[in-house]
């Protein structure tokens, strides 16, 4: 009996330690393509060329010009993403009755299990006729629609997340506002909302490392054409994209180009880690105390 | 007009700018249906369900597609489930606040948040290569199971937790061992809750494109896999497909394959919350 029982608890065990070694084997994979990448391309070159054209005959080993269309469509996904959001969160906490809350929070939350492929869609075949007939200098691919469209993809995201930090503040402090003569906004944005911060900044960071990562909306709608811009109207290459780009065509394996979808994956990976360990150490050291 | 009257204002302003922005997610999710529903319903029939692919858009149909789906849901099931469910009975039930048990935990949040695109990468290194076995369904299959692990650990610790002590202290009173109390009292009493986590990670897999073009899925596969060293295709794979084409013909049938996609992940989407809701108001300890 105690020897079965060992034995289940090793099994178990080694279950949980095989996400380590998932974790071990991401970073592996990635290190040794891209070591062997970067001892063919310097690293000051894939850092400071203002060219990414590893696919081309002149090849240009930059990854700024992804680095960039990444960023742009985020900063255009998060533009959408945070004011809505967090208005949402503001007015089902503080102005919604609680039956509406509770029909509209799910409602929402629809938009965040819709695969994303069908968002890629919805952004080339709506959005952008729709922003071409206001915008008539708007490309067929842009960055604009793909943020747009993955700005919507992330509201539920961080409505649920900043409503939870903001319903986790104590009542009194509402009631302490309200008993000063402050209205509903000035209790929301004077108390509720700062009281929240931390939850907030935490739910945006993640959003952001959400909107780095994501793939299949901006290999639809934003292009893949590597450019060094922060025009939203022309077309743009995100990091995502690029690995897509390279693993739907026949690159051989182990030749430099095959490489660089694992330099440009490092560079993905380096940036959402550290933004989702931020967000870890934002939670940890800025949780609320009240007493 | 007072100041007080000027906040009451805004006030008012601001609960209807609220209403707006709730709505507004609401109403581009309803336009996004009904655009979707209107340019693709009139292509589904049973030759679209059944028709291999085609270059000709109005013979092509998702056969393989839907076939490459169930046969990768079927597949992630079996190998992520049972490694998942153990991860988080041991971080859950078995571990002690050690160092080890403590990083475990933080690496879990971080791999939850690695993009999935990334897992393709390691997919197609480790399972395509190392191990040899190429774009097949069990390659695709394994990638997702690590991408899906995250969420179904962090589920089944949910779950395990709202298990009241009493329930274990009265299975030990009884002279049950750790392992008997876990399998026969503590995991049939967190099933639930375990089973909703599980199918919303499954809903999540089968939306997934990305990490499945990284390992080499096909866009174009002529046979309906019959074994788990097949090549496959998969219906998000199928709707990118066919949405990079230029021809008109393909964004009706992209629209037409999204249909079915959004049914699938509706219906798992469905099944999740009536587990949660059906299972929190049976269990009252």
């Amino acid at each position: 009996m105690r020897v079965q029982e060992r034995i289940i608890e090793g099994l178990l065990w080694l279950s949980a330690v095989i996400t380590i070694l998932i974790t071990a084997a991401i970073i592996w994979v990635l290190l040794s393509q891209s070591i062997s990448f970067f001892s063919e391309v310097s690293i000051m070159d894939f850092l400071t060329d203002d060219e990414w054209t590893p696919l081309f005959a002149q090849k240009h080993f930059g990854i700024l010009p992804l680095v960039t269309g990444t960023l742009l469509t985020t900063a255009i996904a998060i533009a959408v993403a945070l004011p809505v959001g967090l208005t949402i969160a503001v007015y089902l906490n503080e102005y919604a009755p609680g039956r509406f809350k509770k029909t509209v929070k799910p409602l929402l939350e629809i938009l965040a299990t819709i695969p994303t492929v069908v968002y890629g869609f919805f952004a080339l075949t709506v959005v952008t006729p729709f922003l071409q007939t206001i915008i008539p200098n708007l490309a067929g691919f842009n960055s604009l629609s793909a943020g747009i469209v993955m700005g919507i993809m992330i509201i539920p995201m961080i409505s649920s997340l900043s409503e939870d930090a903001i319903s986790a503040v104590p009542r009194s402090l509402r009631e302490a506002a309200y008993g000063m003569g402050s209205t509903r906004l000035q209790t929301a944005f004077g108390v509720m909302v700062p009281a929240a911060s931390s939850g907030i900044v935490v739910s945006v960071i993640l959003a952001i490392s959400r909107a780095v990562g994501e793939t299949m909306i901006v290999a639809i709608a934003a292009g893949q054409q590597p450019r060094l811009t922060l025009n939203p109207l022309v077309p743009i290459e995100t990091i995502t994209t690029y690995i897509v780009q390279v693993s739907l065509g026949d690159v051989p394996h182990g030749s430099l180009e095959y490489k660089t979808i694992f330099a440009a994956g490092i560079t993905l990976f380096i940036f959402t880690f550290a933004l989702n360990n931020l967000s870890f150490w934002v939670k940890k050291k800025y949780q609320e105390k009240y007493d | 007009m007072t100041n007080a009257d000027k906040n009451r204002l805004k006030d008012k302003a601001f609960q209807v700018f609220g209403v707006f922005c709730t709505f507004i997610g609401l109403v581009v999710l309803a336009i996004f249906l009904v655009d979707i529903i209107i340019e693709g319903v009139s292509r589904i029939d049973w030759d679209f369900l059944t028709n291999l692919p085609s270059r000709r858009a109005s013979r092509a149909g998702i056969l393989t597609a839907w076939a490459g789906t169930l046969w990768i849901l079927l597949l992630t099931s079996i190998i992520a489930f049972p490694l998942g469910i153990a991860a988080g009975v041991y971080l859950e039930e078995y571990s002690k606040k050690t160092k080890l048990a403590n990083f475990l935990e933080v690496n879990i949040a971080n791999l939850a948040g690695v993009p999935s695109i990334i897992y393709g990468l390691l997919g197609m290194e480790i399972f395509g290569r190392v191990l040899g076995l190429g774009g097949s369904l069990l390659s695709g299959a394994l990638t997702l199971s690590l991408l899906i692990l995250p969420i179904i650990i962090v589920t089944t610790r949910e779950a395990l937790k709202a298990v009241p002590r009493s329930i274990r202290d009265a299975s030990y009173a009884l002279g049950a061992s750790k392992w008997q109390t876990t399998w026969f009292q503590v995991l049939p009493a967190s099933f639930g809750g375990i089973l909703t986590g599980i199918i919303l990670a499954l809903s999540r897999a089968v939306g997934e494109a990305a990490p499945l073009i990284v390992i080499g899925a096909l866009a174009y596969v002529p046979f309906v896999p019959t074994s788990p060293t097949d090549e496959f295709t998969v219906l998000p794979i199928q709707i990118f497909n066919w949405t990079s084409r230029p021809q008109a013909d393909f964004l009706v049938n992209a629209a037409a394959a999204i249909i079915i996609l959004l049914l699938i992940t509706f219906i798992l989407n469905g099944i999740a919350v009536y587990l949660r809701n059906k299972w929190q108001s049976k269990v009252k300890w």
